[in-house]
C-alpha cells in the first residue's frame, strides 16, 4: 500500500498491482492480457490466475467501480479462446458492479458478451481515464499501456519489479496480467511522460516500495 | 596380429612400434565390437580410435560416409582434423576427412550431405542437426564406426543426452556401426560402457573395454608462499610472487584457476610484477573466439612463456611443451585435478609436475586432499544421471522433422539410449504430448501443434517452418544472457553476462581480458568501454565455473581434521589454526556433525560444519532460516561456502536436533522453491530446450513494448495450476543435482539425524572465522527483496539531494 496523489486525487497504490481510489470506491487496473498464453503458444492457466487475482481485490476493497485501462484481452480473437468456466468467472466480476473496459490497441472493444460498458476514456471528477498517455502532459492522466517495471542495483545484485510511475500530475499503473513483461521506467518513452518529482511504487514481495527518481 | 601396409612401414619410419591398444582396437573392429578406450592422456588414444577406420578405408576406399568422430569442442574436432590429414598424406591414403561445425560454410555443409567424405569430424550439435535432415538415412547408410572423443567430459550433461538420442537414431539408420569411446579414467566406468552399448548395458559383451594404465606418477606439491595462507578468499593473490618464480623457472606453464574473475585477477597480478617481460596469455570463456585462437596457437607454437585459464583449457588440444601446471585455488575434485596435470608433459613415461596453490585455510586441507586422492589413484564424480526429459522433447521434434514415426518404435530406440534406458512409457507419451499439443487439450492451441498425427498413426512435424526455426534453435547450452564488450571506436573484447552490466554505472571501472576498462555505456546492443587510466577496479562477477567440492573430497577433509597426526605436513598457518581450534573447541568428527554457537555483537550465530559443498550449503542456509522466521528466533542472514554454513539471528538456538530435522525436505522446501531465482534459472533453461520459448537472438532490438514473455511468469504460473507439468518435473530433476544440490541436502540430513554435537561457546572459534569473514557478502531472497528496495530508494534519495551535478542520474 502505498499512498500518493494524482491533481489533488488521493489514491493507493495497491501491492495486488490496481490503483485504488477509496473516495470515490474506483479500483483500476490495467492490461489484464487475457489469454496472451495462447497467443503464444505458453501455458494457458495466465487468465484463470488473472481472474482469481481480480477475485481477491474485488473481495478486499468491494469496488463501486472498475475500470480497466485496455488491453484487457491480448488479442481480437482471444475471447474466442476463452475458457467456459474462466468465461463465467469474468461474468460474474463485471456483473458485481460498474464495470468499465476502455478500449485499449490490443482490443478495440470487448465484446458484450463479458458484460460492462465500453468506453474511449473516462472522466471522474480531477482524473481522465484512457488507455495510453498522450505525448502532450496531460494533468490528471491515468493510464497504462507502457507496463513499467524499475530494475535498481544494490549490493551488487538486481532487484526488478512492477511498478506505478507518477510525479503527482499524472500516472502509469504496472500491467495486471500473469504473462506480461514489462518496459524499464528508465526508458525515454516512459520518462518524457514525466516532469520532475518522478517516482516509482514497485510492487515488492510483501508490500509497495516507494523509489523516487527525481 | 600386426599392422598391415603401408601402416607397418609408417610407424616404422616414425620409429614407433604399434602399441598393444591400438592393436585391440582394430582387431575388435574385425570382430564387430564396440570399444570403451580408457586412457591417460599422451597416449595416442585419438589416433588409436581412427586407426581401425584408416586400416579398413585404404582396402575399400569407395565414397561413402563410413566414420563419424563427436568431440565436444569445436576446436578439438579441428585440431584432431589436422592431425589425421598428416598421415592420411604421409602414407597417400584414398581417404578424405572434413570437419562439420557450426563454423562450417552453409555450401560445404550442402556439399558434404550430398556427396560426404569417408570421416566427418564433428559436434553433438552438428549431429543432432544432420539427423534431423530428412536424407539422415541416406547420409549414414554406410557409417561403420563412430568414434565419441573425451567421453568422460560428455556424459553425465545434457549434451550427453542429446547425444546419446543422436547416436541411438543413428544406430537405427546404420545398424552395423560400431562405437569407439575415449575416455580419460574415469570413477564410473560402467557408464559409460552403457553408452556406447546400442542396448544400454552396462554388460554389453559387444562393448570392449580396454584400458591404459598410467606411466609415472605425476608429482604433485603444495606451493609455499612467504605470505601465510589467508583466512579466507578464493583467488590466492598472496602466491603471485611465488607463481611468478615457478613460471620463470619453466619452459611453459599452465596457471588454472576456478572461474574467469579470479583469471582476470591473476592475470593481472602477474603483469604487474612481470619485470622479465615474459609473455604470460589469458584464456577464458568471455574473450572473443578470435583472441582464445591466438592464444591457443601461442601456445602451440611454444611462443609463450605462461598462460592463466580457466576450464576453458581443460580438454583437448595438445601442447608438448607444457613442462608445469598451477593450480590456483582448490580444484574441487581429485578427478578434475587429474585432468589439469594432465595437460603438463603429454608423455607417458616421464611424470607431469604440478604445484597446487590454497586460497585460504579450508582450501589448504582440500588441496592435501586432492593431492592424495590422486597420488593412492583414488577418482570421484558423479554417477550416471538419467536423461532430462527437456532433451527428450528436442529430439522428438528433430526426428519429425527428419521422417515421420511411429511412437512405439522410437520409445523402443530412445531407450536404447544409457541416460534414458528406465525411462516409462508413460513419461514418453507425456513428452510426446508436450511437443504436440503442448499437452493442454485445448483447441486454443492448435495451432501450436508442433507435431501432426498422420491417419496411420504416425507423427509429422507441423509445417517447414516449425523445421527450420527447430534447427535454428537446437543445442544444450543456454548461455546466460550476454552483452558484447567494445572499445569506442575499436574491436570488440568478448562478452560479459547482462546482469553484471546492468549493476554498473557509466564511469565505473572493471577489468576484463587483461584490461582495465571504463563503462562508458549501453549502445544499441553492446556495452562500450574505454581504456581506464587508473583507480579501483570492479571485477567481473562472473558466475561460470564455480564447482562445488566432491562428496570424496570432503570425506576425505573430514578425516584430516580427525586425524592430528598429519597436521604437520600442511603449510604451518593452517597447523596452528587447527591447534587453537582443538585447544579452544573441538574438531568435526567423522560420523557426526558439529555445530558451534556463539554470541557476537548484538547477535547469536551459528556455524554447521557440514562440508557438502556451497550448493547444498545455499539450499540449507535457505530452508534454516525460513523456519527460524517461523520460530520467531529472528533469522538475519547467513553465508554459505563450500565446507561451513554460517547462520546469524537475534535470538539464539536451543534445540538444534529440532532445527535440524529432515522435515525441511517437505513443505519447507516446496515453499523455498516456489519463489527461489535459483529454480527459476533452471527453469528457464528447461524451457528452452524443450522448446516453449525460443533462444533470445542477441542483437534483437526490444520494441517500445516488450513482446518477449519472461520465463519467471510462466514458472510462477505453471506451478500454481500445472504442478505435475513435464517442464516442472524436468526443472524439478535439474534441481536435485545442479545449482540447488537438493538430493546432496536430503542425504546429508538423514545421515546426521540423532549425530548432532552443539558446542555453545562464549565467543567465536578458530574455524568459525573463515565463515565470519565472509559475512556481508550474502544474498537475500523473499521478503528481503524489500529491504534492498528500501535501501536502493535510499541511496536513490541521496542521489537526488546531492547539489552536485545530475549526470551520473541513471536516467
Amino acid at each position: 500500500m502505498s499512498p500518493l496523489t494524482v491533481n489533488g486525487a488521493d489514491l493507493v497504490a495497491d501491492h495486488a498491482g490496481a490503483l485504488w481510489w477509496p473516495e470515490r470506491r474506483v479500483m483500476v487496473v490495467a492490461d489484464l492480457h487475457f489469454e496472451k498464453g495462447s497467443a503464444l503458444g505458453l501455458p494457458p492457466y495466465d487468465s484463470r490466475e488473472t481472474l482469481a487475482r481480480l477475485e481477491q481485490l474485488r473481495e478486499r476493497l468491494n469496488p463501486a467501480q472498475v475500470i480497466a485501462l485496455g488491453d484487457s484481452f491480448h488479442d481480437r480473437s482471444a475471447e474466442s479462446r476463452f475458457d467456459e468456466e474462466d468465461g463465467r468467472r469474468l461474468r460474474r466480476l463485471t456483473d458485481a458492479c460498474d464495470w468499465v473496459w476502455i478500449e485499449g490497441n490490443h482490443d478495440p472493444a470487448p465484446a458484450a458478451l463479458w458484460g460492462g460498458r465500453v468506453a474511449e476514456e473516462i472522466v471522474i471528477g480531477p482524473l481522465v481515464f484512457r488507455h495510453q498517455a498522450e505525448r502532450k502532459r496531460n494533468v490528471g492522466e491515468v493510464s497504462g499501456h507502457y507496463h513499467p517495471k524499475l530494475s535498481v542495483a544494490v549490493r551488487g545484485r538486481m532487484v526488478t519489479g512492477r511498478c506505478f510511475l507518477s510525479d503527482g500530475t499524472r500516472l502509469v499503473l504496472p500491467a495486471f496480467g500473469a504473462f506480461t513483461g514489462g518496459l524499464d521506467a528508465r526508458d525515454p518513452a516512459l520518462r518524457r511522460l514525466f516532469g520532475r518529482g518522478l517516482a516509482a511504487h514497485v510492487l515488492g514481495v510483501s508490500r509497495v516500495v516507494r523509489v523516487p527518481l527525481g | 596380429m600386426s599392422l598391415p601396409e603401408p601402416f607397418s612401414g609408417w610407424f616404422a619410419s616414425r620409429g614407433w612400434q604399434p602399441r598393444a591398444h591400438q592393436l585391440a582396437l582394430i582387431d575388435a573392429d574385425r570382430a564387430g565390437e564396440s570399444v570403451l578406450l580408457i586412457a591417460p592422456t599422451g597416449a595416442g588414444k585419438t589416433l588409436a580410435g581412427f586407426l581401425p577406420s584408416l586400416v579398413r578405408l585404404a582396402a575399400d576406399p569407395k565414397p561413402r560416409l563410413d566414420t563419424l568422430y563427436v568431440s565436444p569442442l569445436k576446436a578439438l574436432a579441428v585440431d584432431v582434423h589436422r592431425n589425421l590429414l598428416e598421415p592420411i598424406a604421409e602414407m597417400a591414403l584414398p581417404i578424405s576427412a572434413e570437419t562439420r561445425t557450426g563454423d562450417t560454410p552453409h555450401s560445404k555443409r550442402q556439399r558434404q550431405r550430398k556427396t560426404p567424405p569417408h570421416m566427418l569430424l564433428t559436434t553433438p550439435e552438428s549431429l543432432a542437426l544432420l539427423i534431423s535432415y530428412a536424407d539422415a538415412p541416406e547420409i549414414f547408410r554406410h557409417l561403420k564406426c563412430v568414434i565419441v572423443d573425451e567421453l568422460h567430459a560428455v556424459t553425465g550433461s545434457k549434451r550427453g543426452d542429446l547425444l546419446a538420442l543422436g547416436l541411438a537414431r543413428v544406430a537405427k539408420l546404420a545398424p552395423e556401426a560400431r562405437r569407439i569411446g575415449l575416455s580419460a579414467t574415469v570413477a564410473f566406468p560402467d557408464a559409460l560402457s552403457a553408452f556406447l552399448s546400442t542396448e544400454a548395458k552396462p554388460d554389453d559383451p559387444r562393448v570392449r573395454r580396454v584400458v591404459l594404465k598410467g606411466g609415472a606418477k605425476p608429482e604433485i606439491g603444495i606451493l609455499r608462499t612467504k605470505e601465510e595462507t589467508p583466512w579466507t578468499g578464493h583467488m590466492a593473490h598472496h602466491a603471485i610472487p611465488e607463481i611468478y618464480e615457478q613460471i620463470k623457472k619453466h619452459t611453459t606453464t599452465i596457471v588454472f584457476v576456478n572461474t574467469r574473475a579470479q583469471a582476470e585477477i591473476a592475470f593481472q597480478g602477474l603483469w604487474r610484477m612481470n619485470n622479465d617481460n615474459l609473455a604470460i596469455g589469458i584464456h577464458h570463456g568471455s574473450l572473443e573466439p578470435e583472441q582464445r585462437r591466438k592464444v591457443e596457437a601461442a601456445m602451440a607454437r611454444g611462443a609463450l612463456k605462461a598462460v592463466v585459464a580457466t576450464s576453458s583449457l581443460d580438454l583437448g588440444i595438445d601442447w608438448g611443451g607444457v613442462d608445469l601446471v598451477i593450480q590456483m585455488g582448490a580444484p574441487k575434485g581429485a578427478l578434475r585435478l587429474i585432468q589439469r596435470i594432465g595437460r603438463a608433459n603429454h608423455r607417458l613415461d616421464e611424470p607431469s609436475r604440478a604445484l597446487l596453490v590454497p586460497g585460504n585455510r579450508f582450501e589448504a586441507l582440500e588441496c592435501q586432499a586432492a593431492i592424495d586422492a590422486v597420488m593412492n589413484g583414488e577418482l570421484d564424480g558423479d554417477p550416471p544421471k538419467t536423461g532430462g526429459l527437456d532433451v527428450l522433447a528436442q529430439h522428438l521434434v528433430g526426428l519429425a522433422c527428419s521422417q515421420p514415426f511411429a511412437p512405439d518404435e522410437v520409445y523402443r530406440e530412445v531407450t536404447g539410449a544409457a541416460p534414458y534406458r528406465t525411462l516409462s512409457r508413460e513419461d514418453f507419451d507425456a513428452v510426446l504430448d508436450f511437443v504436440s499439443t503442448g499437452g493442454y487439450a485445448l483447441k486454443a492451441y492448435e495451432r501450436y501443434k508442433r507435431l501432426r498425427k498422420m491417419p496411420d498413426g504416425r507423427w509429422r512435424i507441423g509445417n517447414p517452418t516449425l523445421a527450420k526455426r527447430y534447427r535454428m534453435n537446437i543445442g544444450t547450452i543456454v548461455e546466460a544472457v550476454t552483452i558484447k564488450v567494445k572499445l569506442r571506436r575499436g574491436p570488440v573484447l568478448g562478452e560479459v553476462e547482462e546482469y553484471f552490466i546492468n549493476t554498473l554505472t557509466p564511469g565505473d571501472t572493471f577489468i576484463f581480458g587483461g584490461r582495465l576498462l571504463t563503462f562508458e555505456g549501453l549502445r544499441e546492443t553492446w556495452a562500450e568501454v574505454t581504456p581506464a587510466s587508473g583507480g579501483e577496479p570492479m571485477v567481473p562477477a562472473y558466475e561460470g565455473g564455480r564447482l562445488p567440492l566432491t562428496t570424496h573430497l570432503a570425506e576425505r577433509v573430514r578425516a584430516m581434521l580427525e586425524d592430528s597426526s598429519i597436521w604437520p605436513t600442511l603449510p604451518k598457518a593452517v597447523e596452528d589454526w587447527l591447534d587453537l581450534q582443538r585447544w579452544r573447541s573441538v574438531l568435526p568428527r567423522r560420523g557426526e556433525l558439529l555445530v558451534e554457537s556463539f554470541p557476537r555483537g548484538e547477535k547469536e550465530f551459528f556455524c554447521l560444519y557440514a562440508f557438502e559443498g556451497r550448493n547444498a550449503h545455499q539450499t540449507l542456509g535457505m530452508l534454516l532460516t525460513r523456519r527460524m522466521e517461523r520460530l520467531g528466533l529472528k533469522p538475519l542472514g547467513f553465508v554459505a561456502t563450500d565446507y561451513v554454513l554460517a547462520v546469524w539471528s537475534l535470538k539464539e538456538v536451543q534445540d538444534m536436533d529440532a532445527l535440524l530435522d529432515k522435515d525441511m525436505l517437505g513443505d519447507d522446501l516446496e515453499s523455498w522453491l516456489a519463489e527461489s531465482s535459483l529454480m527459476k534459472r533452471t527453469f528457464r533453461n528447461v524451457a528452452v530446450i524443450a522448446g516453449l520459448v525460443e533462444r533470445r537472438f542477441p542483437g534483437k532490438e526490444k520494441s517500445g513494448r516488450q513482446v518477449t514473455v519472461n520465463t519467471d511468469l510462466v514458472y510462477d504460473v505453471l506451478r500454481r495450476h500445472d504442478p505435475q507439468h513435464i517442464l516442472l518435473r524436468a526443472t524439478r530433476a535439474d534441481a536435485a543435482t545442479g545449482l540447488l544440490d537438493v538430493k546432496r541436502l536430503a542425504d546429508f540430513l538423514v545421515r546426521v539425524e540423532g549425530k548432532i554435537r552443539h558446542r555453545r561457546l562464549d565467543r567465536v572459534s578458530p574455524l568459525a572465522v573463515p565463515a565470519m569473514l565472509d559475512i556481508g557478502k550474502e544474498r537475500v531472497d523473499g521478503a528481503g527483496i524489500d529491504d534492498l528496495w528500501d535501501e536502493a530508494a535510499e541511496a536513490l534519495i541521496a542521489e537526488v539531494m546531492d547539489p552536485r551535478p545530475q549526470g551520473k542520474l541513471p536516467l
